[in-house]
């Protein structure tokens, strides 16, 4: 075997000039690659998908912890899919950020024709693919159990869950851009259990303890899971909520920015 | 020094670099570097750890700028080049660069469609031995196994110029001849090769045209003959070189 081997067997001009595949066809494959490593990568699904379904069936089969007046289920399945906007916008994509620079994946794409530009669109779109494959297995689930939405808050619904993950994936590049590997790990796991618990995502903060009640409002977590709550209990745009989470996306965004760097 | 195409013409230059200097820190990397590489020539870069030939490499395509002096790769400044520029350079980083949670023939099939007119996947790895490891996650490759694979994605876009960064380390001497032997094929069929070892029997084998670097500078260039002019290149090298800084 000789180096023509390796030459094109794909239609073409193989004597013509080399040139890179379509931009979108680009983006395309690296947002279908990166959703194919998600799915095929066991723990990246079991937060995306197995741990919120988890909290889901755990919340509708009992009485405690509080959710606050009205049916339990449409109050819990508003708060489980602000879970997994989490879980796939910050957690997943923080610790994939913090492994691909520490293998040099980023600088690598930065030469190949997808380039930085094109990385940061396939990851974008890979995000809001995984996180559509959640709403509908999540909300199917919901259904399925129970949950009654208000049609009226779709789209505030959606606002909210659009606004959210461009908060979380800033502050997932602004945790997995700036830090070691090891640390972006264990920092990410970290916030998605504190955000879980104190972070007012599944049990709303007006039913935690009042020390933490308060402050907790001014948390994006907190805020995406009220504006989801407002949108599908009340078919309402939960207005203060939507500033605090849209005030997340801007910092996170300004501060990911100026931080990030691209090798480990 | 320098040196000419196999036909004795002028050849045209499709990497320069000119003037080079780059610091991190107090560390100046690259310190007035100045070199070229031939169309359809192999150029072999030897240096010490810290001769700055990575940095080199990094500015050559992209990936960092110098601070002053001036890069054409293929007659563009690769700092703000195009993806039809990049298709048109094959890249293989010292880092790898390779995501640890894919298979390798998966990840070549994903970084073939990132070409207009890619090579052959199949053709491709079992050229390079990864159809022997495919089954493998690539984070549990061994070290020869991962050079192999970034090699054979380096070469999907059919570059025109291709970087190597240390290609043949960690590979056994068979995995050694069969990458060099893909290298010499494919600077026949016109492709620009740019390597950068510390073994100088990989650059004694390959080179058309050698480099030798030091601190930051060049300071040997040419044809091995005119470099070496009859003595052993180790001994060439140890006369103008010193201990690396890493």
């Amino acid at each position: 075997m000789t180096a023509h081997d390796i030459r094109p067997a794909t239609p073409g001009s193989p004597s013509g000039p080399l040139r890179a595949a379509p931009a979108s066809q680009r983006v395309l494959a690296q947002a279908r690659f990166e959703v194919g490593t998600l799915l095929r990568n066991g723990e990246q699904l079991l937060v995306s998908l197995v741990i919120p379904a988890m909290v889901l069936v755990g919340l509708r089969a009992t009485s405690s912890p509080s959710l606050g007046s009205g049916e339990r289920i449409d109050l819990a399945v508003p708060g489980v899919l602000a879970l997994s906007v989490i879980s796939s916008a910050f957690t997943s994509q923080a610790i994939a950020t913090g492994f691909d620079r520490r293998y040099g994946v980023l600088r690598y794409l930065g030469v190949t024709p997808l380039g930085r530009s094109g990385l940061i669109s396939a990851k974008v779109l890979a995000t809001l693919t995984v996180l559509a494959i959640q709403v509908v297995v999540l909300g199917a689930l919901g259904l399925a159990l129970g949950w009654r939405p208000s049609l009226v808050g779709v789209l505030p619904a959606l606002v909210f869950v659009v606004v959210g993950t461009w908060a979380f994936v800033a502050l997932a590049l602004l945790v997995g851009g700036t830090l070691r590997a090891e640390a972006v790990l264990a920092l990410a796991n970290l916030l998605w259990v504190l955000f879980l618990t104190v972070g007012g995502v599944v049990v709303p903060r007006t039913q935690l303890p009042d020390v933490l009640a308060g402050p907790a409002a001014f948390l994006p977590s907190a805020a995406l899971g009220d504006g989801l709550r407002a949108a599908f209990v009340d078919g309402a745009l939960n207005g203060p909520a939507f500033l605090v989470v849209l005030g997340w996306a801007g910092a996170a965004s300004l501060l990911a920015a100026r931080l990030f760097t691209f090798d480990d | 020094m320098t040196d000419a195409g196999h036909d004795g013409s002028t050849p045209d230059f499709a990497v320069t670099l000119t003037a080079l200097h780059r610091s991190y820190g107090p560390v100046h990397a690259l310190d007035g570097l100045s070199w070229h590489a031939a169309t359809g020539r192999i150029t072999a870069v030897l240096g010490p750890n810290g001769a700055g030939k990575t940095t080199a490499i990094e500015c050559a395509v992209g990936l960092g700028r110098p601070d002053r002096g001036e890069v054409r790769v293929l007659g563009v400044d690769p700092a703000v080049a195009d993806a039809d520029h990049r298709a048109r350079v094959g890249v293989m980083l010292q880092t790898g660069g390779l995501p640890g949670g894919s298979k390798p023939l998966r990840l070549l099939d994903h970084l073939s469609r990132l070409y207009a007119a890619p090579a052959d996947v199949a053709a491709t790895a079992r050229r390079l031995g990864v159809s022997d490891f495919a089954g493998t996650t690539i984070r549990r490759l061994s070290g020869g196994q991962k050079q192999r694979l970034a090699l054979a994605a380096a070469l999907l876009g059919r570059p025109e110029v291709l970087f190597l960064d240390e290609p043949a380390a960690g590979l056994d001497p068979h995995g050694r001849l069969e990458v060099w032997d893909i290298i010499r094929g494919l600077r026949d069929e016109g492709t620009t090769v740019v390597v950068t070892t510390h073994s100088f029997e990989e650059a004694e084998r390959l080179a058309d045209h050698l480099v030798i670097m030091n601190a930051g500078r060049t300071v040997a260039e040419g044809t091995l003959e005119s470099v070496t002019a009859g003595r052993p290149l180790e001994e060439i090298y140890f006369g103008l070189t010193t201990r690396g800084r890493a």
